[in-house]
């Protein structure tokens, strides 16, 4: 038995371009424990809502994680739109589900590069941020924006995205599918990948369900679930499987994650298949909000809670976040417990930890 | 670019940003963008950087890291604050966890606005923070000379 040390990783670390600390206790090369620190990003955004009215808060929320930001603006606006009660335009709902899946490409191939990245594979990580930059491209075209792009409200969404760029989007995503399926080939056949991917990190599925873990890190390990299957935005319309493998490792989270961006592209186009030619995009909002509401979505990252509590003033009485990234962090420092330190910067990656998100 | 005498290398650290302006600066190092055109290398060492990338405005907590990575970084040295958040506080400005931007901690060079920051703008402040640096290099290099 080796005498126990302590090893900082973080907060400013190589390998992420977040800040999150973790004390590792190690003895020998074995992790034993990991303590998790959190707090480096803390902003204290749920406060706005005593500065902010329920309509300006929209783009306060969008501004909680810059890579899932379509998304909390999606949660926060479906959660005021239930507590009006209103019917939300059918377009409008397939639009946030063409921008949810759009974003969720940037997030997996973002992802799947600094996985690249954290093994030292340099050229991988290039090439899926080179394809990442083309769904940036969608992203500014439909909305102005590359990454925070502002275009949901409460009630629905401000711009359309008229034929011409409905079809711009189905000709880069075919490219798109054609270059990730190069990629793919590399993440899931190169030798040298799998070597520090497979058996590292095994979460079994009792675990998963003990600590909580949501989004891919639970589909990777044979839990399905996916909250776009209750069917908000327009997803209920749409026919999809969720992406489940059974291995439980980092291997499975990578497959699940990339799969998952094809999974995304057939979205799209069901969703433009499928989209109705309406001029209204969004619903007449009237007064100010009254009642609460509780919502789950799925992000690239897992499941997300929105809470919204209002008593029919301008500003809202409660509004709270608990994102994927949160309920994962348990997950990790389980799964750091006897691995090998060289191995600790891919199991932080493999969670897609997105800390601005869960400090808020 | 042409008198570089060398390549100035860059320190990333996400202060309490979104996460937009820090994927962006990370864009810029990536092909389509490029920023190592410039010569500049993207290290997690301080203690061999040349340029300090800030994102996010500063709070208790991460103040006394970000001083930190400063003083370890050696002189001459040029801080960037990349995005609003950085340069005031941006839509965080109110909130009770937000001391400012990050000049309230370190001493800022150059500000790049934007909300997130596009890959455009950082490189030019990269660029203004390179022809910075290099002016600070030879004043120095100046001083040194005089001593001797």
């Amino acid at each position: 038995m080796g005498k126990r040390s302590v090893i900082p990783f973080g907060p400013q670390h190589p390998v992420l371009p977040e800040p999150i600390h973790l004390d590792l206790v190690v003895e020998d090369e074995k992790i034993v424990e990991a303590i998790p620190s959190i707090g480096f990003v803390h902003r204290g955004l749920e406060s706005l809502i005593d500065k902010r009215d329920f309509n300006q808060l929209t783009y306060v929320v969008e501004r909680t994680c810059g890579i899932c930001s379509f998304q909390h603006g999606m949660g926060y606006c479906e959660c005021v739109e239930h507590i009006f009660d209103v019917e939300v335009p059918r377009r409008a709902r397939f639009l946030r589900t063409i921008w949810a899946e759009l974003s969720r490409m940037h997030s997996h191939l973002l992802w799947a590069g600094l996985l690249a990245d954290a093994f030292g594979y340099e050229n991988l990580f290039y090439q899926c941020w080179r394809i990442r930059e083309k769904v940036l491209d969608l992203h500014e075209l439909t909305a102005g924006g590359r990454v925070i792009f502002s275009v949901n409200k409460v009630g629905g969404v401000i711009k359309d995205i008229d034929e011409d760029k409905l079809k711009v989007i189905l000709d880069t995503i075919k490219d798109i599918e054609k270059e990730l399926k190069v990629i793919s080939k590399t993440f899931f056949k190169d030798y040298s990948v799998q070597s520090r991917l497979k058996g590292v990190g095994i979460l079994t599925p009792e675990q998963i369900n003990a600590l909580g873990a949501v989004g891919p890190m639970a589909r990777a390990s044979g839990v399905s679930n996916d909250m776009r299957s209750l069917g908000y935005a327009a997803y209920d319309e749409i026919d999809f499987e969720p992406v489940v493998s059974n291995d439980c490792d980092c291997y499975a989270r990578c497959y699940v994650r990339i799969m998952e961006i094809f999974q995304s592209i057939d979205i799209i186009r069901q969703a433009i298949d499928k989209i109705p030619k309406e001029d209204e995009l969004a619903a007449v909002i009237k007064g100010n909000p009254n009642g609460e509401y509780f919502m789950r979505l799925e992000q690239p990252r897992g499941e997300a809670f929105y809470y919204v509590k209002a008593n029919g003033k301008p500003n809202l009485q409660r509004m709270r976040v608990r994102t994927p990234t949160f309920a994962n962090v348990p997950a990790l420092c389980e799964m750091l417990k006897n691995t090998e330190v060289a191995d600790v910067g891919i199991l932080v990656v493999t969670i897609d930890p997105c800390i601005s998100c869960t400090e808020r | 670019m042409a008198n570089i005498t060398r390549s100035p290398w860059l320190l990333h650290y996400d202060g309490s940003s979104c996460n937009g302006c820090d994927i962006e600066v990370l864009a810029c190092l990536t092909p389509v963008y490029d920023a190592e055109r410039f010569g500049i290398i993207n290290t997690g060492d301080p203690m061999q950087a040349d340029i300090f990338l800030i994102t996010g405005g500063v709070n208790e907590q991460n103040m006394p890291v970000v001083k930190q990575l400063y003083e370890q970084m050696p002189e001459p040295k040029v801080v960037v604050a990349v995005g609003v958040c950085a340069c005031t506080g941006g839509v965080f400005k109110d909130c009770y966890n937000i001391i400012g931007g990050a000049d309230v901690a370190i001493p800022v060079d150059i500000y790049v606005p934007g909300c997130a920051a596009r890959p455009q703008a950082i490189i030019d402040g990269i660029v203004k923070a390179v022809a910075l640096f290099q002016e600070r290099a030879q004043k120095s290099e100046k001083e040194v000379d005089k001593v001797g």
